[in-house]
């Protein structure tokens, strides 16, 4: 008597398995690593360490657009109560959660070489890792909530609080100590990269951007389908 | 069914259609009645049949996914407007344990907006004839105990529409008839209640509206009329035994 | 019917009769900071680190974990017997059951403060600079209290409907606690040395701001986290 909320079209067996999309951004991000070793000089001042800005920054900001959609789908949730909504934000997590691990990894990495140290309690670094904190507690959450209605409302919550802290995490922690590289291209002056350093350096934004975007969309396919699975269950 | 004619004046507690689900789970799966003041609709149901949910969603505690529910004409789940007429008695208690019995019914006075809530709160006590254990802990109180003063604390603010869960598990015979009689005394005011058991007798004896509910749904819905009450037992056995 | 402040009032009034009544809550809380305190006395080592150097750092650390201890009681009382929902059918708005929770949890931290401030100042011989400097130590842990337990009082409603229960509550608060517990530390860490209230501003407006952030933005979502 009763059926399933999710449409029939959604079925996991329905699917192509070939994802153009997610091939596309691994080519493109293959491209800028191999122009970024091959192709591109190497900084006189920092010698190979520097190549870390081809994967570093660019990670970083896939974190904050990944955090970025969580808010803004976590609004909407609250607003709709879509649960597409819930599932975009929990996928946008998910990655951000990746790209999140990869900054402060390979800021680590960078750091020894260049500070002499693989950890130190610089602002950005400080900042980013507390992104880290606040959005595996959203996982966590997540994981500790099996009603779906609520999930999403408590996760929504959470997602909306965790986007007004950034600031002030970054500001508390920034004023405390910093003696992170100033920002290379978002300052008013010119970009002090040389043109050939920015163009892989952009290019590696871009290819990094495209693989989040793939990497969303596979993830939020495998929600879809999870919750297909689970109304099957449920009936 | 019944309650399918629109009627002129608006019906105490109502539902169209109504659904509600957890996740994928469907709890209510399309109820529709519809009671008068005055009147009361007894849910007969075996554990499971989705009895507490469809009172709690008539208590504007969860929201309907589907459908719509009305307490005096105002859908649910209304404001401050539509909760203060409703009177809400779960299978748990709602009290605070370390509290007094007076204590607790007060503050759902003064909560409800009673004029006089000290007052209010000695006679809704005193009509489930609680006054001697009046400024004891509700945490040193007996499990029927603690149900008076919980169907005391329902009831202080005279709601319009009460909406009852199994009131009289663990009342002794004292206890159920003090209920009865506040029961009683409420209707004759104009008070609407929803009666959710799986005693037949104590829900017959009440009922004017029969319901045996399984599965999420009505499956027999009726007005009392002359109800043959072991006619009807026959009928919830077979209706209800696959779940049983 | 009560308007939304008077229903606040009557909800914290209600909460502190309960907490004075039973007192475990205040009194482990309490017994916690006090332990703490004694313990991290031997976390340093005392002829490299002037214990009144530790002072304000040993302070709002026992500051978070005690308020966090004293927020763990907040909702287990409301679900014990399903009390909240005699709250929820009552004809109060949503966020005045909020903002009870709330003041009630306040004054409970900055009652456990009463006793731990002093203590630190005892145990960590902290020159706490006369009338003048108590009163900006005062303002100032109200300051952080208010925001500790405008983010705390909401995930403590959240935390005990999940599977993990209390557990949850501090995974969730502590990052919310670092722009109260920095800025804080670093005031106290200059009132302290004596140096003009004028030199914090910075840091105290932080606070302000992440108070008047988190009061309306949690008061905003409380609803969403007890009704469906």
């Amino acid at each position: 008597m009763s059926t399933p909320i999710a449409s029939h079209a959604g079925r996991p067996a329905a699917r192509a398995t070939f994802d153009w999309l997610f091939v596309v951004a691994a080519l493109l991000v293959v491209a800028t690593f191999i122009r970024a070793i091959y192709f591109t000089p190497v900084e006189a001042l920092q010698g190979p360490a520097q190549k870390i800005y081809y994967v570093h920054p660019p990670s970083a900001w896939v974190a904050f657009l990944a955090f970025g959609i969580v808010a803004v789908a976590s609004i909407g949730y609250l607003w709709m109560k879509d649960l597409r909504l819930d599932r975009l934000a929990e996928s946008s997590a998910e990655v951000g959660v990746v790209f999140t691990t990869i900054t402060l990894m390979t800021g680590s990495l960078w750091g020894k070489p260049i500070w002499g140290t693989w950890w130190t309690w610089d602002a950005r670094l400080t900042s980013t890792l507390f992104l880290w904190f606040i959005y595996v507690g959203y996982l966590i959450l997540r994981g500790a909530i099996e009603e779906p209605g609520m999930r999403a409302r408590y996760s929504a919550v959470l997602g909306i609080l965790g986007s007004l802290l950034i600031p002030f995490i970054h500001l508390s922690v920034y004023l405390f100590r910093t003696l992170h590289p100033m920002p290379i291209i978002g300052k008013p002056s010119k970009p002090s990269l040389p043109n050939d350093m920015l163009e892989t350096f952009l290019m590696a934004f871009f290819s990094f951007t495209v693989l989040y975007a793939a990497l969303l969309r596979a993830r939020y396919r495998l929600a879809t389908d999870q919750a297909a699975l689970e109304a099957e269950e449920g009936r | 069914m019944t309650a399918g004619v629109s009627a002129p004046a608006r019906r105490a507690v109502e539902a169209e259609a109504l659904v509600r689900a957890f996740g994928p789970r469907r709890a209510v799966d399309g109820v529709s009645f519809a009671i008068d003041a005055g009147e009361c609709l007894a849910v007969f149901g075996p554990n499971g049949a989705g009895k507490t949910t469809l009172l709690r969603v008539l208590a504007g505690l969860l929201r309907p996914t589907r459908g719509r529910a009305f307490v005096s004409g105002v859908a649910l789940p209304g404001g401050p407007e539509a909760r203060r007429r409703i009177g809400f008695i779960s299978h748990a208690s709602m009290l605070y344990a370390a509290l007094t019995a007076r204590e607790n019914v007060e503050l759902a006075a003064r909560l409800f907006g009673v004029a006089d809530p000290r007052d209010a709160a000695a006679r809704a006590l005193d009509a489930m004839r609680m006054t001697p254990h009046a400024d004891t802990a509700v945490r040193a109180l007996s499990r029927g105990m603690q149900q008076r003063v919980s169907i005391a604390r329902a009831m202080v603010h005279g709601p319009s529409v009460v909406l009852l869960d199994e009131p009289f598990t663990g009342l002794d015979a004292s206890g159920a008839a003090a209920l009865s009689n506040a029961l009683g005394v409420l209707r004759a005011s104009g008070a609407a209640l929803v009666l959710v058991t799986h005693n037949l007798d104590e829900g017959l004896s009440l009922a004017t509206h029969a319901a045996i509910m399984r599965g999420g749904a009505f499956v027999r819905y009726e007005p009392r009329g002359p109800i043959d009450p072991r006619a009807y037992a026959e009928s919830y056995r077979t209706l209800v035994a696959p779940d049983a | 019917m009560p308007d939304a402040f008077g229903a606040a009032l009557l909800i914290a009034r209600k909460d502190l009769a309960i907490e004075f009544r039973t007192r475990t809550a205040f009194f482990s809380a309490v017994v916690f900071a006090l332990l703490a305190i004694v313990i991290f006395f031997f976390a340093w080592d005392p002829t490299a680190v002037a214990a009144s150097d530790l002072a304000p750092g040993v302070l709002w650390v026992i500051f978070t974990f005690s308020g966090l201890l004293g927020l763990h009681r907040s909702f287990g009382v409301e679900l014990a017997d399903r009390a909240l929902d005699g709250l929820l059918g009552a004809p109060v708005p949503r966020h005045a059951i909020y903002l009870g929770k709330a003041m009630a949890n306040l004054v409970f931290v900055l009652a456990i403060e009463v006793i731990a401030v002093p203590a630190v100042a005892l145990f960590y011989d902290m020159p706490l600079g006369g009338a003048r400097g108590v009163a900006a130590l005062a303002a100032l842990l109200i300051l952080a209290a208010i925001g500790l337990v405008a983010v705390g009082t909401l995930f403590a409603a959240m935390s005990v409907n999940t599977r993990l229960g209390e557990l949850l509550l501090p995974m969730l608060s502590l990052p919310f606690f670092v722009p109260i517990v920095i800025p804080a530390a670093q005031t106290t860490a200059r009132l302290l040395a004596g140096r003009p209230v004028a030199e914090s501003i910075g840091w105290i407006k932080i606070l302000l701001a992440f108070d008047l952030v988190f009061v309306a933005a949690c008061t905003m979502a409380f609803p969403y986290t007890i009704e469906d």
